[in-house]
């Protein structure tokens, strides 16, 4: 069980983080067509689930799964898109992404007057601390299954 | 009503079968928790002949609509497209990529559903 790799948006589309773990295959274009292409998967994903919702949704858009990988999808109201692809065997991720915003955006980016909202995040700090959390998830392990 | 609906695409993306499963629910059913997340499968197939030449591909996709809880779903789509190519490209008044009206497509289809809703829905202990 294992994460691959962790992406972060903000509302405007911006890619403002972007780590990896344990990517065996890389996307053959660049970082940059990377993000918009995966922003813009999303976008229209989410537009789609909740059109061809038969029901009422509560949480709409939460993630999405194919033969070999799993891909976790968390929006705050204020348009931060926090997306995690890891294997599949790892369960519903929701909390986990939400506590990634909560104890570890939210305390290292937006409470730093240094740091400008809207760009890729500089601060070391918040890259430190979102790795060893995420490598201290009891469904990371280095090794791939 | 654990399965909402199918839907079967055709290669160019238009809608050659459409089935709705759904009742609205009455308004007494809104206290009940709804499904938080949709299960959506798309399932693609291609049929490739071998010496490496393509013939035919057609890119045919089929997608299940259900409750979360629904299990059975990859079983389902396989026995969808064994009724859609027992149904409807073995008859001959059907020509491929067009809108799929096959009464036995539709009966085969429906019998199905209702084995699959009755054998599945499981909760999470299973």
């Amino acid at each position: 069980m294992t994460v691959h790799n962790l992406y972060i948006f903000d509302r405007n589309g911006t890619c403002l983080h972007y780590s990896e773990w344990n990517r065996k295959k890389q996307a053959g274009i660049s970082k940059e067509e990377e993000f918009k292409l995966m922003y813009g998967m999303l976008f229209s994903i989410r537009s789609f689930v909740s059109k061809m919702s038969p029901l009422d949704m509560k949480d709409g858009f939460v993630a999405y799964q194919t033969s070999r990988y799993k891909l976790h999808y968390y929006e705050t109201p204020t348009g931060m898109k926090i997306i995690m692809n890891t294997d599949l065997g790892v369960p519903s991720c929701r909390d986990v992404l939400h506590q990634i915003y909560s104890t570890l955006y939210v305390e290292y980016i937006v409470r730093n007057p240094l740091c400008v909202l809207g760009e890729p995040l500089q601060s070391e700090l918040f890259t430190s601390r979102l790795d060893s959390f995420v490598r201290a998830l009891p469904f990371f392990s280095v090794r791939a299954a | 009503m654990a399965i909402f609906s199918v839907y079967v695409v055709n290669k160019a993306g238009g809608l050659i079968y459409q089935y709705d499963n759904y009742v609205p629910r009455a308004e007494a059913e809104k206290t009940f928790s709804f499904p938080l997340d949709l299960v959506l499968k798309v399932h693609d197939e291609k049929v490739v002949v071998s010496f490496g030449q393509r013939d035919g591909i057609r890119g045919i996709k089929f997608i299940v609509l259900a409750d979360p809880r629904q299990s059975g779903i990859d079983g389902l789509l396989r026995k969808i497209y064994e009724i859609y190519s027992d149904f409807a490209l073995k008859n001959p008044f059907y020509s491929l990529e067009m809108p799929i009206r096959c009464e036995l497509f539709d009966q085969n289809l429906k019998s199905s559903l209702e084995i699959a809703e009755k054998a599945g829905t499981f909760g999470p202990g299973s």
